[in-house]
């Protein structure tokens, strides 16, 4: 089967962050961006938006430093999903992860994510202008994502 | 094939899991010295604050995991290796062969050579063992000293502070996690925990500990002594290598090379007891975290079952670290390099401190005081060695805005 992935194209951007609100409403029941899980950042000199967020990489730094089990793999949809009752709050996982996108919530002591809204990422569906797409992810595709947000895998040839 | 591992933390953990994965018939047998199923060293002090029960702890939930994966798991503890006879003794008596051995022992807490630190109320915190001891002794209104503000002290200090204890700190050392953070960030934690009721005495030695009617005292250079019930000792660990006596090549861990490989080509090294390659200066030395114990297992797992192209091509040193709401974090060289350039913010009266080192324009090490969102970045720059270009002059002058830098160096204007 073809797993999705989530698809960002900065070009296409304006910063309204109709993303941020979606996905703080389905994860956290409220309107509010500073609990989003996807972040759109703002490059003022160059009037530049970009949307971002975790690409479920292969490689799952998050996921294999996580010493409790807490991070696992989502079968259906290729995510690395957090299970926050078996997280304790380490944030080990936070300093694993090179692309920076799991980060901590001090109000539930606890890390946050993306999840691909388990299939059906919200922010995707809240995005105007088609800057944010949930689409197949071919293989070419798929590995052009990941090389977008970084550009080597250092650390170690062959992942387990 | 038959494979042994010799340790039952996460390094021993997961170089069972990626043997079986690579190969589906090979016999691996995966034995630790303690009594209870594969956990993580690193969740006691969850357990102590009451978040986890024990269960909570454990590296792996599901009941039967190492069954499951045709893993063998004994409950034992391993006497020797005969290399030549390429066999193990265990404590019961019994002797096993190997094809491929991997030692991961990891390492245990060491103590002062002081008087008194054998006393029943002296205990460590490395093992679920010792955790149990702490609940016991360490409650509500019990006085409490900590000896040793390193790392590992400072994730205790948190979980000893929300059992309600009366805890004083000592430390050698004119500051916290010394080895960690600067003088800066280590001094700022010290004023955090005084403000929060913890009394943290840096530049403070402890000469002796003695008994007294039920009380234990902690007599100390230059000031009062200190009488408690209970003393945790946090004040370093040594690589577990008995088993390497007189058979491999030895400093502070096991000697291994880029395929984890010690002296003797059948026997391989991994996680706390392993002096592995650190990514920064490209030498080696012990990296006592949870992240290279399992990017050495994952490795050394790959090289056992004759993997070519899985050279390490070294781990980064870093820590988290959450000191009652404090969270600091550190990466690479966050010392700095000779010739190099630094860039700091600080600000103290917010707790926030932001400290960059770089090398040329590529980012090679990190302290960071209060940062929570995207801190990973500063592993993905220091790992990708991204040149900075011009960004580098505008993180020297606002290092808080790494998060664009790394953006901008690695996320191309016109999407994928
Ligand atoms: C309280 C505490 C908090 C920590 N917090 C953090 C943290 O926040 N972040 C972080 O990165 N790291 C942390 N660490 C460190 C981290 O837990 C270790 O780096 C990690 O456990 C190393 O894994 P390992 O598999 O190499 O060794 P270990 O986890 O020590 O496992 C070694 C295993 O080998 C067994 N063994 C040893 N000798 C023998 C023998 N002769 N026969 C049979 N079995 C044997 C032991 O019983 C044990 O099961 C913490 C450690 C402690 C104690
Ligand atoms: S913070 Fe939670 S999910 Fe992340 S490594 Fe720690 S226990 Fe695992």
């Amino acid at each position: 089967m073809l797993m999705k992935s989530l698809y960002i194209n900065p070009e296409k951007c304006t910063g309204c962050l109709q993303c941020e609100m979606a996905c703080s409403f389905e994860n956290e029941g409220v309107f509010n961006p500073a609990r989003s899980r996807i972040k759109v950042f703002t490059f003022h000199d160059a009037g530049r938006f970009v949307p971002y967020t975790c690409t479920q990489c292969d490689e799952a730094w998050c996921m294999k430093a996580c010493p409790v089990e807490a991070i696992v793999l989502n079968a259906a949809t290729g995510s690395k999903d957090i299970i926050n009752d078996r997280c304790v709050g380490c944030k080990v996982c936070t300093i694993a992860c090179p692309f920076g996108t799991v980060n901590y919530n001090s109000a539930s002591g606890k890390v946050i994510k993306c999840d691909l809204c388990g299939g059906n990422p919200q922010c995707a569906q809240a995005c105007p202008t088609g800057a944010i797409t949930y689409i197949d992810a071919d293989a070419t595709g798929l590995e052009r994502m990941r090389l977008w947000a970084t550009k080597t895998d250092t650390a170690h040839h062959a992942a387990a | 094939m038959k494979h042994i591992i010799i340790g039952t933390g996460p390094a021993g953990v997961v170089a069972a899991e990626t043997l079986r994965k690579r190969m589906p018939e090979a016999d691996i047998t995966l034995i630790g010295g303690e009594p209870e199923r594969p956990y993580s060293r690193m969740a006691i002090p969850y357990h102590l604050m009451g978040n986890i029960a024990e269960s909570g702890t454990y590296l792996r939930t599901a009941p039967n995991h190492f069954r499951n994966l045709d893993i063998t798991l004994l409950h034992q503890h391993v006497n020797s290796i005969d290399a030549a006879a390429k066999s193990i003794s265990l404590d019961n008596g019994n002797m096993l062969t190997f094809d491929k051995l991997l030692l991961a022992t990891g390492s245990r807490p060491t103590r002062p050579p002081l008087e008194g630190m054998d006393l029943p109320g002296v205990v460590s915190c490395w093992t679920l063992a010792d955790a149990r001891k702490i609940i016991a002794g360490a409650n509500a209104g019990d006085d409490v000293v900590l000896m040793g503000a390193g790392f590992i002290g400072c994730i205790i200090l948190e979980a000893l502070a929300q059992r309600g204890v009366n805890l004083t700190v000592v430390e050698m050392e004119n500051r916290m996690v010394p080895r960690m953070m600067d003088d800066q960030s280590g001094g700022l934690l010290k004023q955090w925990c005084q403000s929060k009721g913890v009394t943290v005495l840096t530049s403070t030695r402890v000469k002796c500990i003695t008994e007294e009617k039920g009380k234990l005292v902690v007599e100390l250079e230059g000031r009062e002594p200190l009488k408690v019930n209970l003393v945790i000792c946090a004040t370093g660990v040594r690589a577990n290598m008995e088993l390497a006596d007189g058979l491999l090549d030895t400093n502070h861990g096991i000697l291994v090379n880029e395929r984890l490989q010690t002296s003797h080509p059948d026997i391989y090294a991994a996680g706390d007891v392993a002096e592995g390659k650190d990514f920064s200066t490209g030498g080696y030395s012990v990296q006592a975290i949870q992240p290279t114990a399992v990017e050495h297992g994952a490795l050394a797992a790959i090289n056992m079952a004759g993997g070519e192209d899985a050279l390490h091509r070294g781990s980064i040193n870093m820590n988290v670290l959450d000191t009652m709401g404090l969270i600091s974090a550190s990466f690479g060289l966050w010392q700095g390099v000779d010739g190099g350039d630094s860039a700091a913010l600080d600000n103290p009266q917010r707790y926030r401190y932001i400290n960059l080192q770089f090398e040329d324009d590529r980012l090679v090490g990190a302290n960071a005081l209060g940062l929570t969102q995207h801190v990973g970045v500063l592993r993905g720059l220091i790992q990708n060695q991204t040149r900075l270009g011009k960004w580098k002059h505008k993180l020297m002058e606002d290092p808080t805005r790494i998060m664009e830098a790394y953006l901008a160096q690695h996320v191309p204007r016109h999407g994928p």
